[in-house]
């Protein structure tokens, strides 16, 4: 008993006052979303609010659960957590019934439960564990032991194929750089997905040209000095000149200028190079070239040796094809609702977009709309706001600790939430392609909701119990 | 311990502050800066109309259309935005009650009232004519434009196949469909529904609310077009079709007639049939309810769905077989003393001329004559066993096309049954059966089954000599485009093409032969067709007439099976049938009226009873 009041004690109230505001927000807004004049009780089993409300109840009986077992246990069960769930995922694939095209759920009944949602759990715990025996400086066996560790779930994802929840499973290499990761190796990685998504969003030949403006904007930190402007002034010359003469003359493409420029700016560097023996200057222009190479080869692989089908079915997988009424009638439908939001929004259940059952999956993936389109400006920085609170606390918490474990955990957390928050808030507003995954708390459904709180609560119990001796 | 990379939590930190300062730039954009997005008034309101493409048309072999569209328009309402209105008039302009429109109403509001629902579905086009005038008068409704389809003869329905509302299952399985669209339900409409349907488009307007349309919303910046349906061209013979219909009429069973050198069906009758516009349009479900409520079952495709023993037809197989395994040859001579005698087992045979080689054998049906051929087949010294002998002969049968769908471009093709050695063994008990256990397969009775599809195509194989295309309906998707490529590849049967002229001297003396020939009725002058009586043992009543053909003799046009339920022997009706197709296919023009006129005037009813 008095072991319970210490936890409560030690309990860190302000997450749980986060994670309690997101839940009934969300919930509201299911309400909102699915909103019709003939079932007004928002406590009707028979619609989705009914039943989230349910899902609240039972996340608020999970959350309990949690906090009063014994945080060893999940110090010391890591492995066979996370060994379970793989086995979980491996059964998916053999017993699952298929929803949408994916082999991704377990069916009881009315209810479908989604291993993967709760395998994050178990991934971050195991990362945690093996980080916490390896110490620090991650070496390149350690590095990749672990990528191990976060790819055997991925896989196993990948082959249901719910690319969805592939694509937040990267997240956990936040983890790794937080924990000694080579920088470079980090922002590789973090340049190759942002330049991945932004090639399929914009194409090749925009990404390739802001990529170069950065490149200039970085050498312009890094070594102070005029020449880079001048330098930059030369290359937009150059590449206004080389589009002149390759569109009027030669009847080229923009492809062009981007070889052009790259020669270029390849010529300045090198002079720089020669003139102060800048180490700088050549990690810039490495980046740089290594950049357009691989957004080329992006690019090249995804329209030359991908046959039309293959395409097609990769777009489906990040869900940018689905799409019965044409390219990107889904997020114009989730603009339009959001932008309609305007300033202040058109009150609660006052918005007219998402109740024409034009936002598709309004309730779970697009909640997002029903916030922008009833609170509007205001009420969407309120629920950005709330997540950056909770993100930055959960950097707090985790940073606290004394043991690399629960640091870890924690960041595998932070981590997860921050990519669920930016993927699914900018897949609503076109910063993102539409990729099918939950908003933490705020989506219709159980098996998130229930995911993310065990997920939440057991780093929660973890730091209450920071004091404890752990391992 | 020092944690030297504790500085990172920073950059942690920047990474979430920054992903929170991109939304929230892109979030003021687009709601703040970006008009666009906003309605420009509180009372406008945008109305998404979904264009709905031209179903794709449907051709036969010689270009003549079967199946086109037909405007037909759709009566639309969104609740909250309808107020007072004269009703009376709206009433009186689509000729409702007043209890009627109070129905509707309730329904629409039921379903949402804010989206759009149907309000009264596939008005005519002088109804939507009146309407349109005064459509200014009813705020919150609005008129959808639809296409129903129209049908040129009133003949093909199973073939052709129809169109009907999508189900909330579907809809929930597959997002392109929205309630109230349409999909083929069954034939070419079915299989071919990604072809035929195109793609839907969608407008978006500003509409005020007196129901005015202000314009279209951001420029017709989200705006799709729709793109119509690809064209189709069968490969059916529509008049041959016709024909056939009409020979059926009054009749129970089925045709089909496939081009031998291609696989191409010229003709895919099931009888009873009914008019396919019965399934167009409004009338739809009321109809379709008392069609499938009928007891003659006129839904129900014959051609293949309906699987039969195929009787002495099959004896060509045996034939074919006892060839190619090298049992019997072409002269080989069995006796028959009205029947297959052999210890207490008896299988009987009608009064023929004994012995006979086997052309005679296919040519008088005789029974023991096979018995003994199938025997040799199974009891052949090259097997360890009879089973083995057995499943070797079961090979040539799936080689055919039997026991398995052909793979036919429409849906709901039944695989037929040719029973496998394991089916026997759990019956018999494991290898403690013989040739004589399983004899009745030498005449094409017991176990078998077989569509008349299937038999059609073996009267192919047999006119092309041992190979044979998938049989298909569609030659031709879209204006420049070919058949779906798997039916341009050929399949053989693993039976030499010299094997296959005595089985047809056979065929040919069934149909021109003298004393004994069991198909004379079926003669053409001027042509040779070669063809095989059967007749389907039906437990449930008088036996089915079978008869399968092929002409001419060399240079094959036409490969035909035709099936007549409860109508007795096959040169009865099926033979006369059958012939009658390959005269009107081969020359246009019925020069035996008697005969057709013989056809035409009999009615079977399906207890067998002729009228
Ligand atoms: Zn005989």
């Amino acid at each position: 008993m008095e072991k319970n009041s210490n936890i409560l004690n030690r309990l860190d109230w302000l997450t749980v006052l986060l994670w309690g505001t997101m839940m009934i927000m969300g919930w509201l807004n299911i309400y909102a979303a699915v909103y019709n004049e003939e079932y007004t009780s928002i406590f009707d089993m028979s619609q989705r609010y009914g039943k989230q409300l349910l899902f609240i109840v039972a996340a608020l009986v999970l959350a309990i659960f949690v906090l009063v077992t014994d945080n060893k246990l999940y110090y010391f069960f890591a492995w066979f957590i996370y060994g379970m769930f793989v086995f979980l995922l491996l059964l998916v694939l053999v017993v699952g019934k298929e929803i949408n095209g994916a082999k991704a759920w377990f069916e009881f009944g009315p209810f479908g439960l989604q291993p993967s949602e709760f395998a994050k759990f178990a991934t971050g715990l195991a990362l945690a564990s093996y980080l916490n025996s390896k110490r620090q400086a991650l070496g390149f066996r350690t590095m990749a032991t672990a990528t191990s560790i976060i790819m055997v779930p991925v896989i196993l994802i990948a082959i249901q194929p719910d690319m969805g929840s592939v694509i937040t499973y990267f997240a956990f290499f936040i983890v790794l750089f937080r924990e000694g990761m080579s920088i470079y190796v980090f922002i590789s990685a973090l340049l190759a997905v942002i330049l991945f998504l932004l090639t399929l969003i914009f194409g090749t030949v925009p990404v390739a040209l802001g990529l170069i403006i950065l490149s200039f904007a970085a050498l312009w930190i890094f070594i102070r000095n005029s020449q880079v402007l001048m330098a930059l002034g030369v290359m937009a010359g150059a590449g206004a000149l080389s589009y002149l003469a390759g569109h009027y003359i030669f009847g080229a493409g923009l492809d062009l200028i981007i070889v052009f420029s790259v020669m270029l700016s390849g010529a300045i560097y090198a002079w720089y190079l020669y003139r102060y023996r800048l180490k700088m200057a050549v990690i810039i222009y490495s980046f740089l070239l290594g950049g357009i190479l691989y957004l080329f080869t992006v690019d090249y692989a995804f329209h030359e040796i991908l046959k039309p089908h293959q395409q097609t079915r990769i777009n489906i997988m990040l869900g940018m094809e689905d799409d019965p009424y044409g390219t990107g009638y889904n997020l114009n439908q989730s603009l339009i609702s959001i932008g309609s939001g305007g300033f202040a929004g058109k009150g609660y259940l006052n918005g007219t977009q998402t109740k024409f059952k034009f936002v598709p999956e309004q309730s779970t993936d697009f909640i997002f709309c029903t916030v922008g389109e009833e609170w509007g400006f205001v009420g969407s920085v309120v629920v950005i706001g709330l997540f950056v609170l909770l993100l930055l606390r959960l950097v707090m918490l985790a940073e606290r600790q004394r043991t690399t474990f629960v640091r870890a955990y924690g960041y595998g957390v932070f981590a997860l939430f921050l990519v669920h928050f930016f993927v699914n808030i900018g897949m609503t507003i076109g910063v993102m392609p539409v990729i099918g995954i939950p908003l933490p708390f705020f989506s219709y459904g159980g098996s998130s909701l229930w995911g993310f709180t065990i997920l939440l609560f057991v780093f929660l119990r973890l730091d209450a119990g920071r004091a404890e001796y752990l391992g | 311990m020092k944690d030297r990379f504790a500085n990172r939590k920073y950059f942690i930190m920047a990474l979430a502050i920054a992903a929170a300062v991109i939304l929230i730039l892109r979030l003021f954009y687009i709601q703040i800066i970006d008009k666009t997005y906003r309605t420009s008034a509180a009372n406008n309101v945008l109305r998404h109309v979904t264009q709905y493409p031209a179903r794709g048309l449907v051709y036969d072999r010689n270009g003549e259309l079967i199946v086109y569209n037909q405007a037909a328009y759709d009566l639309l309402v969104v609740p909250v935005q309808t107020s007072a209105f004269d009703t009376a008039r709206f009433n009186e302009i689509l000729g409702i009650s007043m209890k009627d429109f109070r129905d509707r109403m309730k329904a629409a509001v039921t379903y949402s009232r804010r989206a759009p629902s149907v309000f009264m579905k596939m008005i005519s086009s002088e109804t939507y004519g009146f309407l349109q005038e005064e459509l200014y008068k009813f705020p919150g409704f609005y008129v959808q434009a639809r296409t129903l389809r129209k049908y040129t003869r009133p003949v093909g329905a199973h073939l052709l196949g129809y169109v009907g509302e999508v189900d909330d299952k579907l809809i929930a399985q597959d997002r392109y469909y929205r309630s109230g669209d349409y999909i083929g339900v069954s034939g070419i409409e079915k299989s071919y529904e990604e072809h035929l349907r195109g793609k839907k488009g969608v407008n978006i307007f500003l509409v005020d609310v007196h129901n005015n349309i202000k314009g279209s919303y951001a420029d017709s910046r989200f705006d799709t077009t729709s793109v119509p349906g690809s064209n189709l061209w069968s490969t059916i013979d529509l008049g041959l079709q016709e024909y056939g219909e009409r020979l059926m009429r009054n009749k129970t069973g089925s045709i089909v007639a496939i081009e031998p050198s291609t696989g191409e069906i010229l003709a895919l009758v099931s009888s009873p049939s009914y008019d396919p516009s019965l399934l167009v349009g409004r009338v739809r479900s009321s109809n379709f309810t008392r069609l499938q409520a009928d007891t003659v079952k006129p839904l129900f495709d014959r051609a293949l769905m309906a699987s039969y023993p195929p009787g002495s037809t099959f004896k060509m197989m045996n034939g074919l077989i006892g060839l190619e395994e090298g049992v019997i040859r072409p002269t080989s001579l069995f006796g028959c003393s009205m029947g297959y005698h052999a210890g207490s087992l008896t299988v009987g045979c009608h009064s023929h001329n004994s012995p006979l080689d086997l052309p005679g054998a296919v040519m008088n049906s005789c029974n023991a004559w096979f018995c003994n051929a199938f025997r040799s087949i199974l009891e052949n010294k090259g097997y360890n066993s009879i089973q083995e002998a057995y499943d070797r002969w079961r090979e040539y049968l799936v080689a055919f096309g039997f026991g398995n769908k052909l793979g036919i471009d429409l849906p709901n093709e039944l695989s037929g049954f040719i029973p496998t050695r394991s089916y026997y063994d759990r019956y018999y008990g494991k290898d403690r059966w013989k040739a004589l256990t399983v004899i009745s397969l030498a005449i094409g009775q017991g176990e078998i089954g077989a569509t008349p599809l299937q038999m059609a195509n073996m009267a192919t194989v047999i006119a092309n000599r041992g190979s044979f295309y998938i049989p298909h309906i569609v030659k031709k998707i879209g204006e420049d485009g070919g058949p779906s490529s798997v039916f341009s590849q050929k399949y053989t049967t693993g039976i030499s093409a010299e094997n296959f002229e005595p089985i047809i001297e056979g065929m040919e003396g069934a149909v021109n032969g003298g004393p004994g020939a069991t198909a004379r009725g079926a003669r053409l002058d001027s042509i040779i067709i070669c063809g095989k009586t059967g007749t389907a043992q039906n437990p449930h009543g008088k036996d089915h007439s079978i008869f399968v053909a092929f002409a001419p003799r060399d240079n094959p046009q036409i490969a035909i099976a035709v099936y007549v339920e409860n109508a007795g022997f096959g040169s009865t009706f099926a033979a006369p049938i059958a012939s009658l197709m390959i005269e009107e296919y081969l020359t246009g023009k019925i020069k035996r009226q008697y005969l057709e006129d013989y056809v035409l005037k009999v009615v079977i009813a399906p207890d067998g009873k002729e009228q």
